[in-house]
């Protein structure tokens, strides 16, 4: 069992926990995510490890609850367990040396899983640029933290409710077509955000890294469930990825998988919600 | 072995096979001739005393026939349901050549089932030794299927301390999230590892070895002063062919992971979902194979059709299994190869077209060589599809051991009757070691393998 000690409200619906677990915290590094199982009934998922403390033995994990099983996360108080934590999986982000400039592309809960990729392109001494985005002013997440980090922040929401209103394609063109220089993109998001991000910074030949979020069970290679098609070829996002060549993966494929349960979810949380 | 009616157990996922009543298993027992020589044992891979424990069954004495197989098969209500009898004891079996062999597998399940029922009816539980380990050393174990299960049980009865690690929230492997319910009841994998436990061995779930603890410092740590590795045969393959990632294509173990590890079957009771089409083509014909079949029926599918490119004699599936997926009404499409799954506007599996195969010149595992009928294309309507072609050696670890030598096709190398493998104080044995086999076999690649721990140990003491 795996016990949450830390529970906060960021946004509406969007959690921060922080869970024991003492050996995966002491290997997790920036990439990396787990597979937690709420309950004996319940669901696999996976949930990035947005930051953790191998002393204290903790992760943090920052929950956005969408469905059934992230609804049943987030319903846990502190002191409560979680039944299962596996971790850590994925292939850790290889943080390049080479890179001196950095331009973060988050939307939504994206932000959760690109903080640990900024903390260790700080330490290297990168300069970086963020641009995040939200649907609206109340659900910006995490930007005390992404300010902290970055040495630009530009903020976006779809309402205009705070910083410029429109989409983070917008800044991100802008920079690039004023002719900003910038050795690497990383794009984190839902699927369609990466790919219109993945779409203008390839038209300025920006490698840009991209975190994929297929649905997984295992998360070990075992079932291949979350397979994506990188350059035509199928690949496990559980163990080649999450990350990927953003220029690479078939994003329109991505979408199509991660709706194919999109009924029955609504079945089981309807059910759940108003009795069998 | 008497079964439930093909109707009726389609459609539930309890258990097909009902075993023996007493009667019925004495009677079996007083046709065994208790031959001297006992050709019997030496087609089973663990040496079961299996003229032994018979006898003891026509006695009536069932508790003891029990301990009598314990003896050798630490899992003989798994094995007397899984155990590919007719290519092992019972092949062997005096019996076979005049007929009707003794039905050995369903004795070891008869006896194995009264024996835990006698304990129950007794109140007595699994309780865990509370014995010392008479040595010092500790080892640790990767993997909790029937490899893992067999050599932890071992290397705990010679008196160590073990610890078990498990990647999955469950115990059992592919006795888990592999055979379904209604071959294998998880009860009675629960009950198993509940013995395992009692002898004093450690399990720790959520542990993937190479990710969650690094194998190497394990080991150079000197907190383990050996380590058997039994990670199984756990990645899937595909076919590469056109379609392959379209809604509706599982692979068998994503398959058959839903259903029965996290019992999608008990869907919405039970929150992880499995969508199975009216029909549905599963493609291969192992016992995965069958096992996905008869799966995707008692989900409900209308019509489920095995898809296999060679002829129904190279149909590599226990016959058992065959014969009762045949009854159960799935159909069989033979020299049949799938050249690629057509969607649908939303990017669901339709149909998947075919080409016809005829048998060729032999290859070189001896198997007639099947090749395409040109112009034979034609299509299978269905909805889902599911690939059960095989699996290879699961990669999660071996991938993250400095000097573990592994072979061509990924599975660890090993260098004696042991399983010893490159790495000094490292064995290795089951589904990893020699790509996917059996239960039983992968026991006794446990077994044998706390041997060699054993006496590499004993004789490292010896030494000091
Ligand atoms: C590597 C990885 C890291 C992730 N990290 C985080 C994280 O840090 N925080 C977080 O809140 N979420 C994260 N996710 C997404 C999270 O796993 C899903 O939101 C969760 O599985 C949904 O489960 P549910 O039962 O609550 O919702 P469901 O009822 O299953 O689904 C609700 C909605 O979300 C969609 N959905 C389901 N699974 C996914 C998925 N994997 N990705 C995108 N949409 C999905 C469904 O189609 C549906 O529309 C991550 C996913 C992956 C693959
Ligand atoms: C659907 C299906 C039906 C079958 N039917 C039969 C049958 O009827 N009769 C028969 O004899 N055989 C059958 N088999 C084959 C048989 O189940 C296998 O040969 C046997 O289970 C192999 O045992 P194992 O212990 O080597 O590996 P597995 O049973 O595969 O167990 C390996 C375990 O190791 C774990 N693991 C892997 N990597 C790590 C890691 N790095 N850290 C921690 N844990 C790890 C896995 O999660 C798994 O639990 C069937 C197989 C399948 C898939
Ligand atoms: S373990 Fe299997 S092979 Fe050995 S005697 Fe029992 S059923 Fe036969
Ligand atoms: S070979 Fe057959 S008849 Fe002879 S002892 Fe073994 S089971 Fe009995
Ligand atoms: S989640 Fe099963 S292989 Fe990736």
């Amino acid at each position: 069992m795996y016990k949450v000690l830390e529970k906060d409200l960021l946004a509406e619906n969007i959690y921060r926990m922080v869970i024991e677990a003492p050996l995966t915290a002491a290997k997790a590094r920036a990439g990396n995510f787990v597979i937690v199982r709420v309950s004996e009934v319940g669901e696999r998922i996976p949930l990035t490890i947005s930051n953790s403390d191998p002393e204290r033995g903790t992760l943090t994990l920052i929950i956005q609850a969408v469905g059934k099983s992230t609804k049943d996360l987030v319903k846990l108080e502190v002191g409560d367990a979680v039944r299962d934590v596996l971790g850590p999986l994925g292939t850790a982000t290889e943080i390049d040396e080479n890179v001196k400039r950095l331009v973060a592309v988050m939307g939504g809960i994206g932000t959760a899983p690109m903080l640990p990729l900024l903390r260790a392109y700080r330490k290297k001494g990168a300069e970086i640029v963020s641009i995040m985005g939200a649907r609206s002013q109340d659900l910006l997440i995490l930007r005390d933290e992404v300010e902290s980090l970055s040495d630009q922040v530009i903020i976006v929401t779809d309402d205009g409710s705070f910083g410029e209103k429109g989409l983070v394609t917008d800044p991100l063109r802008r920079l690039l077509e004023q002719g900003e220089k910038f050795d690497l993109a990383i794009a984190i998001g839902p699927a369609r955000m990466m790919q219109a991000a993945c779409k203008v910074t390839k038209e300025f030949d920006l490698p840009t890294l991209v975190s994929l979020n297929s649905i997984m069970i295992d998360g070990t290679g075992m079932c291949g469930g979350c397979r994506v098609s990188i350059n035509g070829e199928t690949r496990f996002a559980c163990v080649d990825g999450p990350d990927f060549d953003g220029h690479a993966v078939n994003f329109d494929e991505l979408v199509l998988r991660q709706g194919y349960y999109r009924d029955q979810e609504e079945h089981a949380e309807a059910c759940k919600t108003y009795g069998r | 072995m008497p079964r439930r009616d093909p109707n009726e157990r389609s459609t539930d996922f309890k258990e097909v096979a009902l075993g023996l009543d007493p009667e019925m298993a004495i009677a079996e027992a007083e046709r065994c001739l208790n031959c001297r020589h006992r050709p019997c044992v030496s087609g089973c891979p663990v040496e079961v005393p299996i003229p032994e424990f018979i006898q003891l069954v026509l006695q009536g004495d069932f508790e003891a026939a029990d301990a009598k197989i314990k003896e050798k098969n630490s899992l003989p209500a798994v094995c007397g349901r899984v155990c590919p009898q007719e290519t092992q004891c019972e092949q062997v079996c005096v019996l076979a050549r005049r007929g009707q062999p003794i039905a050995i597998g369903m004795l070891e399940r008869f006896v194995a089932d009264q024996a835990s029922a006698a304990k129950k009816a007794r109140g007595e539980t699994a309780e865990r030794s509370q014995d010392k380990p008479k040595y010092k050393e500790r080892i640790a174990v990767i993997g909790s299927g029937p490899a893992g299960l067999t050599c932890a049980a071992d290397l705990a009865a010679y008196g160590y301390e073990v610890d078990i690690f498990e990647a999955l929230h469950d115990t059992g492997g592919v006795l888990r999230y592999g055979i379904p319910e209604f071959r294998l009841p998880k009860s009675i994998v629960d009950e198993e590892v509940e013995y395992v436990k009692s002898l004093g061995v450690n399990i720790y779930t959520n542990v993937a070895v190479g990710l969650t603890l690094d194998f190497n410092e394990m080991l150079s740590s000197g907190k383990y002063a050996a380590a058997f590795i039994g990670t199984g045969a756990g990645l899937p393959y595909f076919l590469n062919i056109p379609g392959e990632n379209l809604n509706g294509v599982y692979s068998a173990n994503e398959f058959l992971t839903r259903a029965n590890l996290m019992k999608a079957y008990l869907f919405p009771e039970y929150d992880t979902p499995i969508k199975v089409g009216r029909r549905v083509a599963v493609i291969g014909a192992g016992n995965v194979a069958m096992d996905a079949a008869r799966v995707a029926l008692r989900l409900g599918a209308e019509e489920v059709t095995i898809v296999y490119r060679r002829s129904r004699e190279e149909m590599p599936a226990r016959h058992e299994e065959i014969e009762n997926a045949e009854e159960e009404g799935i159909k069989f499409q033979l020299l049949t190869n799938p050249a690629r799954i057509l969607g649908d506007e939303k990017f669901r599996v339709r149909a998947m077209e075919c080409v016809r195969m005829q048998l060729g010149e032999p290859d070189s595992s001896g198997r007639r060589r099947p090749v395409e009928i040109p112009g034979s294309l034609f299509t299978l309507e269905v909805e889902t599809v599911i690939v059960a072609v095989g699996q290879g050696a699961n990669p999660m670890l071996t991938t993250r051991v400095d000097g573990l030598e592994l072979n061509k096709w990924g599975n660890i190398a090993t260098f004696d009757e042991y399983g010893a493998t490159s790495l000094p104080g490292v064995w290795a044995g089951g589904d990893i070691t020699t790509g996917a086999s059996t239960v039983i076999s992968a026991m006794g690649a446990g077994k044998r393998a706390a041997q060699g721990i054993h006496q590499w140990l004993t004789a490292k003491r010896e030494e000091a």
